[in-house]
């Protein structure tokens, strides 16, 4: 038996070393932030963080480290009111940041005067991503819904960018419709038996198009069909724009109770309008969203396609189209059927 | 006139030969398709790019975090659920108590729970807006989204392997020997590391064995109460997901390839505790 008793007192010393080991003494004391975002800005933020962190060493001598979170904005905001501490949060959209506030009370119901521009340092709109050579022919809305077309759209009731998705396709089917709402929403439920998935997250939907090679159309943020093309490849996929999409504004915030907290609402602060500065503007433009900035937005004024845009005060702001569309029983609940 | 029945005829199995093969290759098929298959192909993308990009991923600041807190949560949970295993068992085996069948079930339950509800239960508990998330918050606890919530998460979905793996084996054994101790005057602390432990030792490295595995692989659970923050509540499967959502298919099946590597030791391990000791496993081993 003498062998068994080495054997396991030998995995229990190993246990008790690593645990030594792996808790070992925590790293030095610095601030840390931690940016809750969604999914498409991985690429942005990586970058961002980087040089906000020089930044803020250069300005005032102290060391920041960023740590990040994606995942679905809904998801996300869910997260942060369950009680992931996030100092600052970057979400698809002003509903997921208004729910942080009213449900979780962590954020002031002001939040969206505190920034300019709507707290929206950058802004996208949605467009179309095709395989290459555009074999479905496919130039604008109407085309969505042409026989066999198959449309790769995620789950407006957990993806902000579906949302947007979705708004964009209402607002154009408003429009080319003379405001008839019995209309639109034909054309929604019409588009919505085109989509044989429905994935929780746009990044998710943009894998089960470019990787998995299912659907003829990705209906897409800008900047994630832009971020496809680059890094699976220009021969492989087109980007086609619409005749009229929505203006996509994702905002931020800082999440003051959690802020307060930890005692980081100064570097918070700094960190989100550093956005705004021209350096921030111009990470933001690098990853494919449009500035707000005039000077940075003329410099890439080529790298962005030409679109008419309506906003989401189209809709009545987005508690109104949260109401109507997307919440239990709205618009979406009443068009969509599994298939 | 009666036909003669050779002895042979008489020893082969009633079922056509096709049948047979049929079977076999059926099965053989399936494995090929569903194991080996996705296997290859883990390590042939891992290496599409060659063997520097893979140790380059692997290498990565993100991924070694991942990596030094899959070991942390399994150091942690995998001793905890021994402790626990071994305490459940022990009491199911020797005594005889009411409720002990309600007991069992409840042993089992994480088995039967989806991993999902599993993070969820702790994050509807211990959550900002959750039943002791508040109270705990007062005193500056944290649960939810840090390395404590993986911890419990990973307890609560590997508790079973162990105490699973020793009830049948203690129940097999009885308690004569315990009661042969005792009557030759062994203390119940002596009793129980001179006979019991002795007695269960293999079959406990087996639970050990599989526990680990799945501390280590989960996905489920951990991911909801992750709050996936990079470098600090990302494990090894949760950081494969974020890899392959940053189109780095090349990382994600490198990091993955670790998880394989795993698969294969436990295999491996498990394999030899059965050949050498399978008298002494549970049943004769029959997983």
């Amino acid at each position: 038996m003498t062998r068994l008793r080495m054997v396991l007192g030998g995995i229990f010393g190993a246990a008790v070393l690593a645990t030594a080991q792996l808790t070992g003494p925590p790293a030095l004391a610095e601030t840390s932030l931690l940016n809750v975002s969604y999914d498409p800005t991985r690429e942005l933020y990586k970058a961002y963080n980087e040089a906000f962190a020089k930044h803020w060493k250069a300005t005032t001598g102290e060391d920041v480290t960023i740590e990040s979170s994606h995942g679905g904005s809904g998801k996300q905001a869910r997260s942060v009111i369950d009680g992931l501490e996030a100092d600052v949060v970057t979400l698809a959209l002003a509903y997921d940041i208004d729910e942080i506030s009213t449900q979780g009370g962590l954020i002031d119901p002001a939040w969206q005067k505190r920034l300019p521009d709507n707290s929206t340092p950058y802004t996208s709109t949605i467009v179309f991503l095709v395989r290459k050579g555009n074999p479905k022919n496919i130039k604008d809305w109407p085309d969505l819904v042409k026989n066999d077309v198959q449309v790769i759209t995620p789950n407006p009731k957990t993806s902000g960018g579906a949302r947007w998705n979705y708004l964009a396709a209402w607002g154009y089917a408003l429009k080319a419709n003379n405001g008839d709402e019995a209309k639109a929403k034909e054309f929604i439920g019409q588009l919505f038996k085109h989509v044989p998935v429905l994935d929780t997250g746009a990044r998710g939907a943009t894998t089960t198009f470019v990787q998995r090679g299912i659907g003829d159309v990705l209906i897409a943020w800008e900047n994630e069909a832009f971020l496809a093309l680059k890094e699976l490849g220009k021969d492989q996929f087109e980007l086609v724009v619409p005749s009229m999409s929505i203006l996509a504004e994702p905002p931020v915030a800082v999440v003051d109770k959690i802020a307060d907290k930890h005692g980081t609402r100064k570097v918070a602060e700094a960190y989100l309008q550093y956005l705004y500065s021209p350096e921030g503007q111009e990470i933001a433009a690098q990853n494919y969203y449009r500035p707000r900035d005039p000077k940075v937005a003329e410099k890439y004024a080529s790298s962005f396609p030409k679109v008419s845009l309506f906003t989401i005060d189209e809709f009545g702001g987005w508690q109104n189209a949260q109401k109507t569309h997307f919440a239990d029983g709205g618009v979406f609940d009443q068009i969509y059927q599994p298939q | 006139m009666i036909r003669r029945i050779s002895p042979a005829t008489l020893n082969v199995r009633s079922e056509p030969a096709w049948l047979r093969i049929l079977l076999i290759a059926v099965s053989v098929s399936f494995i090929v398709v569903m194991l080996v298959l996705p296997l290859i192909s883990v390590f042939t993308e891992a290496l599409a790019k060659g063997f520097a990009p893979y140790l380059a991923t692997i290498a990565d600041s993100d991924a070694l975090a991942a990596i030094r807190l899959t070991l942390l949560v399994a150091v942690i949970a995998v001793p905890l659920n021994l402790v626990f295993g071994l305490c459940a068992a022990w009491a199911v085996a020797k005594f005889d108590f009411r409720g002990k069948s309600l007991l069992i079930t409840l042993i089992d339950l994480p088995f039967s729970v989806s991993p999902v509800i599993s993070g969820l239960i702790y994050v509807l508990l211990f959550g900002a807006r959750g039943w002791l998330g508040p109270v705990l918050d007062e005193y500056g606890i944290k649960i939810i989204f840090t390395v404590t919530g993986l911890v419990l998460a990973t307890i609560f979905v590997t508790f079973p392997f162990i105490a699973r793996e020793l009830i049948p084996l203690m129940l097999e054994q009885g308690s004569e020997e315990e009661e042969a101790a005792i009557s030759l005057g062994a203390g119940g602390l002596q009793t129980f590391l001179r006979v019991t432990l002795p007695n269960v030792a293999w079959g406990l490295l087996y639970g050990v064995l599989l526990c680990n595995a799945r501390a280590m692989g989960e996905f489920g659970a951990v991911s909801v109460v992750s709050g996936h923050i990079r470098g600090k509540t990302n494990t090894v499967p949760l950081h494969v997901e974020i890899l392959y959502n940053e189109y780095d298919f090349v990382g994600a099946f490198a990091v993955a390839s670790l998880l394989a590597l795993l698969a294969l030791v436990t295999l491996v391990c498990k394999s030899l505790l059965e050949w050498k000791f399978g008298d002494r496993l549970a049943g004769g081993a029959k997983h």
